[in-house]
């Protein structure tokens, strides 16, 4: 028989105040394999640990329980004293008297009989624990960042300064991403591109950092410690090694000027051989494949008139995908958002007229790169009625996003500033739902553009339309209680952030769960933000929910800083409790391998049973409970332990 | 049965969401009845039928199953498993004579302290409503 022993704590009143303490010593101190069973003030503070491992040592006791609070709790606390002592961690158990029990019931006859049952369960199941060893698995120094904005460039930075190799890799041409589309950042009117490029620049001739632009992760296996990455590098049709970045290809190409660029939101126009912007880092081209006549159709007037003005030789017309492969211990996703799709409300009739436009748009027509040069006209004019909607796709349950995208307040608030700078006659109406200027200098910088007369109405508009060639702005001023009407040159719409749509499948990938907005879900909300379930992957920027560039960068160094951690360490241990096959009894149904989320099971064909990947497993059970020939132990949950728990409550 | 009579509740909840539930219905003191006896597990996708039937065959008058809302499990999709587990199992139970309603599954958020006590106190009523379970009686002949 094991030998016991069993700590109640008092948690000072908070317990004791409700449960019979010394009732439950009474009756848990009858029990055979109870060999040692104590109480006292405060379990988890010096004197208390100091009891339970002088218990342990003059008991010789193989198991110890404490009931005090939540496992969630003082878990961890405990089974580091219990290891103080010599015994195994996971011989350890804990009864949750406090958070279950003496805190939500009031009848402390009840909460006492609940106590005794819940520790005696608890005893059950510390006489069938077994310790546990966790395995170690050497580190590979590297990192991979997926996605090259400001997040992913920030995380790549910072892993990289500490002397660790990143690979970034990034689906568009350059990276730079969201940000690299505007004009000035809030709250400070920085330029975004003063900010940015030399980050990009710094990036590309990183010693540590190697570059995967216009390239996709294909596949990611292995664990924590040691994933085995490939990477697919899209044909550009453009040697890298070759092309100078002089753009005489984009001048020449028959149909410059005459695509919709993605980079200005397709305001602007560019070639079928092309780079984003001109900051774009890499400075390398791209053949568009599905525009460029050459490559669609085989021909172009008598010959493409790009490779005759190249005098590097760089156009490839044959070039193919290219595969990379390599390890790495940690990994980052920093797959960023897309802008909400402004179609999804028709009210605003944003498909119908070139004057209503989303705030991204906009920021391209403030650039001095963008498709108007800077200047802000619209149809050859500068509006002089210009409206803003905010919350266009946030905090709309009607599109299926309940949540606040955290930037359009203040990134409407900029670009009322700036547009009533340029147009100073400008009439400039933001219709709001909430005001939300949260960050550092936010509410002031709100203040200043009222002063500046922007004019802020509380109430949403209800639509926009279109008259006699004029275009108007319904709304209700909720304030006033009063419906109102604006004529408008220019509808600003405050779209949103939603999450990347490429984001699916890089969490597929992974196997990492998303939260019910559709962005990625953290380990904690609050206390592990940047973690994932998954060990050895973090999140950084919007890919795990909105958020503005400082917080973007903040999160981005947090990421970084987790991967260094890890990196920095030769071995890494996982945790034990994890599923095992009894090969004796498997009889190699895969039932298991269908079962799990995270492909731990693998088919050992040799002796035709399963195997369970230790460092793949996330401790889960569920194959141990779908097992159909019961041959799945589950460790520290193992079907013996559940249900001695279980007859002990009945 | 007298008005004394309380139901005993076995509760299986997992350890990031429900359980999690139950300990902030703790810490911000919100009271509920207390039948239910919480054995902890890491998945709600742990629970196997042998271990609900068990729970029935010693005495159990209703067994409660926490997991995670749909989407945000912290093994992606355990708790999608469970639900098909504990639908399939609910009409086994019937077979056996065990209202079905003595098996219930519930999502319970983290968050959700509030959600965890009210549902222990809407169980608890519906179980006393329905009285011992039947299978109490034929268990205890068997024996």
């Amino acid at each position: 028989m094991k030998r016991i022993g069993v700590f109640i704590c008092h948690c000072g009143v908070n317990i004791s105040n409700t449960v019979d303490v010394k009732k439950v010593v009474e009756e848990i101190s009858k029990i055979p394999s109870v060999v040692a069973c104590a109480d006292y003030q405060y379990m988890c503070s010096d004197p208390g640990q100091d009891m339970i491992k002088k218990a342990i040592k003059e008991n010789q006791l193989d198991s110890v329980v404490v009931a005090a609070c939540s496992p969630r709790m003082h878990e961890p606390t405990f089974r580091a004293t219990v290891s103080d002592a010599g015994m195994n961690p996971y011989c350890f158990e804990m009864s949750n008297i406090r958070e279950q029990c003496s805190w939500v019931h009031l009848d402390g006859e009840k909460a006492t009989k609940k106590a005794i049952d819940l520790v005696k369960s608890s005893v059950a199941r510390a006489s069938l624990l077994e310790p546990l060893v966790s395995q170690g698995v050497p580190v590979v120094p590297k990192a991979l960042v997926i996605g090259g904005g400001i997040a992913g460039i920030q995380t790549s930075l910072d892993i990289a300064n500490s002397g660790y190799k990143v690979y970034l890799v990034e689906k568009e041409p350059s990276i730079g991403g969201h940000m690299a589309r505007f004009d000035k950042t809030f709250p400070t009117l920085d330029c975004a591109a003063c900010i940015l490029t030399p980050k990009m620049v710094d990036v590309a001739r990183h010693p540590n950092i190697e570059l995967l632009t216009y390239s996709e992760v294909e596949s990611i296996d292995g664990s924590v410690g040691n994933f085995h990455v490939r990477v697919k590098k899209n044909p550009r049709y453009v040697d890298m090694e070759k092309c100078t970045g002089c753009g005489s290809c984009a001048e020449a190409c028959r149909l410059a000027g005459r695509i919709a660029s993605e980079f200005d939101m397709g305001l602007g126009k560019r070639g079928a051989i092309y780079v984003p912007f001109p900051q774009a880092v890499p400075l390398r081209y791209t053949i568009d494949p599905e525009k460029c006549l050459f490559l669609k159709h085989g021909k172009c007037g008598t010959s493409p008139k790009c490779a005759d003005v190249c005098t590097t030789d760089a156009i490839k017309f044959d070039d193919k995908p290219e595969f990379v492969e390599f390890d790495v211990g940690a990994i980052v996703v920093a797959t960023g958002f897309k802008e909400f799709s402004a179609e999804l409300k028709p009210e605003y009739c944003y498909d119908k007229y070139p004057n209503v436009m989303t705030g991204l748009e906009l920021e391209r027509i403030f650039a001095p790169s963008g498709p108007t040069g800077g200047k802000p006209k619209i149809n050859g004019k500068e509006p002089k009625r210009i409206v803003f909607i905010s919350c266009v796709g946030s905090r709309d349950k009607k599109v299926g996003n309940a949540y606040c995208s955290r930037v359009c307040c203040m990134y409407i608030a900029k670009q009322a500033h700036l547009l009533k700078e340029k147009i100073p006659d400008a009439d400039i109406t933001v219709m709001y739902t909430d005001m939300r200027a949260f960050g550092k200098g936010y509410e002031e910088f709100y203040e200043r553009v009222q002063k500046e007369g922007i004019k802020y109405r509380r109430g949403n508009a209800a639509e926009v339309y279109g008259q006699d060639g004029k275009l108007f702005v319904r709304a209700e001023d909720t304030l006033l209680g009063e419906p109102y009407e604006l004529e408008a040159d220019l509808v600003v719409l405050g779209t949103g952030l939603t999450p990347n749509p490429l984001a699916e499948g890089i969490g597929k990938l992974l196997h990492l769960s998303l939260s019910s907005d559709g962005f990625f879900l953290e380990a904690h909300p609050k206390l592990r933000p940047v973690d994932t379930v998954i060990d050895g992957v973090f999140l950084a920027g919007v890919a795990q929910g909105p958020k503005d560039i400082p917080d973007t960068v903040a999160q981005a160094s947090g990421a970084a800083s987790h991967v260094v951690n890890l990196l920095s360490k030769d071995e890494i241990f996982a945790e034990p409790t994890i599923a095992v096959v009894d090969e004796d009894a498997c009889v190699g149904c895969k039932t298991c391998m269908l079962l799990c989320p995270f492909e731990a099971h693998e088919f050992d064909e040799e002796k035709g049973v399963m195997k369970v990947n230790a460092a793949l497993c996330k401790g889960c059970g569920s194959c141990a409970a779908a097992c159909p020939s019961g041959s799945i132990r589950m460790n520290h949950f193992t079907n013996d332990q559940i249900i001695a728990q279980l007859l002990e409550v009945l | 049965m007298s008005d004394e009579w309380e139901p005993k509740i076995v509760g299986f909840l997992c350890n990031w969401c429900c359980y999690a539930g139950a300990d902030m219905a703790g810490t911000s003191r919100m009271h509920y009845p207390a039948n239910i006896r919480v054995i902890r597990v890491m998945c709600s996708s742990r629970i196997n039928a042998e271990m609900i039937i068990k729970a029935f065959q010693t005495g159990a008058d209703a067994v409660f199953i926490g997991g995670c809302h749909p989407g945000d499990c912290h093994y992606v999709d355990g708790n999608y498993r469970t639900k098909k587990r504990i639908d399939l199992l609910k009409r086994l139970i019937e077979h056996i004579g065990i209202e079905p309603e003595r098996l219930r599954l519930e999502w319970i958020s983290a968050a959700e302290g509030e959600e965890f006590a009210k549902t222990m106190k809407e169980l608890r009523d519906d179980i006393k409503k329905l009285g011992p379970s039947p299978l109490r009686e034929i268990a205890r002949e068997a024996i």
